[in-house]
């Protein structure tokens, strides 16, 4: 007697990468599928300019912005390279997701290198976020210039 | 210039610019987009007087 549990899934698995191979195509890589998120990440809603997508991105840039210069406005930390501490060094991932704000942040020496007040704190996590949404912004940059977003 | 915002208005803030990059970078449609980015928004804060009411809870 067969065994169904196992013959089903069987079946199943071999079906699966020859609908999937079927319905998509590989996207070709453009130029424009390397510069939008690398001018998204670069200036906020940056990669969505360059697409054409004027509304998309002066929303983006106006969130990202207003939200990293709020950070900055409370008294936020910003990180530095290395320092030596894990969290540190998170830290810093996250504020370079915002590109050249954090640039020009560090080179007018704005915010804090270290935390004194609580409102402080939540500047800090501001300018972390303002990063990691950067860097999402930048990736649907991409996604729009191969095609895969309208 | 210094800011200082209180807990609950930073978190509004904050909901409010994330809740905008929400909407735009993950659905397609314009309508979408608001529809997502208004649940976002309501989800964050929502999220918010919960964990306030949590903490509230603990404490007493």
């Amino acid at each position: 007697m067969p065994d169904e549990t196992t013959s089903k899934p069987d079946s199943k698995r071999a079906e699966q990468p020859e609908s999937k191979s079927a319905g998509e195509e590989p996207r070709p890589l453009t130029p424009m599928a390397i510069a939008a998120p690398i001018v998204g990440w670069l200036v906020p809603g940056g990669g969505h300019f360059l697409l054409g997508q004027w509304g998309r991105g002066l929303l983006l840039m106006a969130s990202v912005t207003s939200m990293f210069a709020l950070g900055i406005l409370m008294n936020g930390k910003v990180y530095t390279f290395n320092t030596g501490d894990i969290l540190d060094m998170l830290g810093f991932v996250g504020d370079i997701g915002a590109g050249l704000l954090y640039v020009v942040t560090r080179f007018m020496d704005w915010g804090r290198s270290s935390i004194d007040l609580a409102t402080a704190d939540y500047g800090t996590k501001f300018i972390v976020v303002a990063g990691l949404l950067n860097v999402i912004c930048a990736v649907d940059a991409y996604h729009i210039a191969i095609g895969e977003k309208p | 210039m210094s800011l200082e915002l209180s807990h609950f208005s930073a978190a509004l803030v904050f909901a409010f610019f994330t809740s905008i990059v929400f909407g735009v970078t993950q659905r397609s449609t314009e309508r979408e987009q608001i529809r997502y980015g208004l649940q976002c928004f309501a989800f964050f804060l929502l999220g918010t007087i919960a964990a306030g009411w949590a903490m509230w809870l603990l404490r007493h």
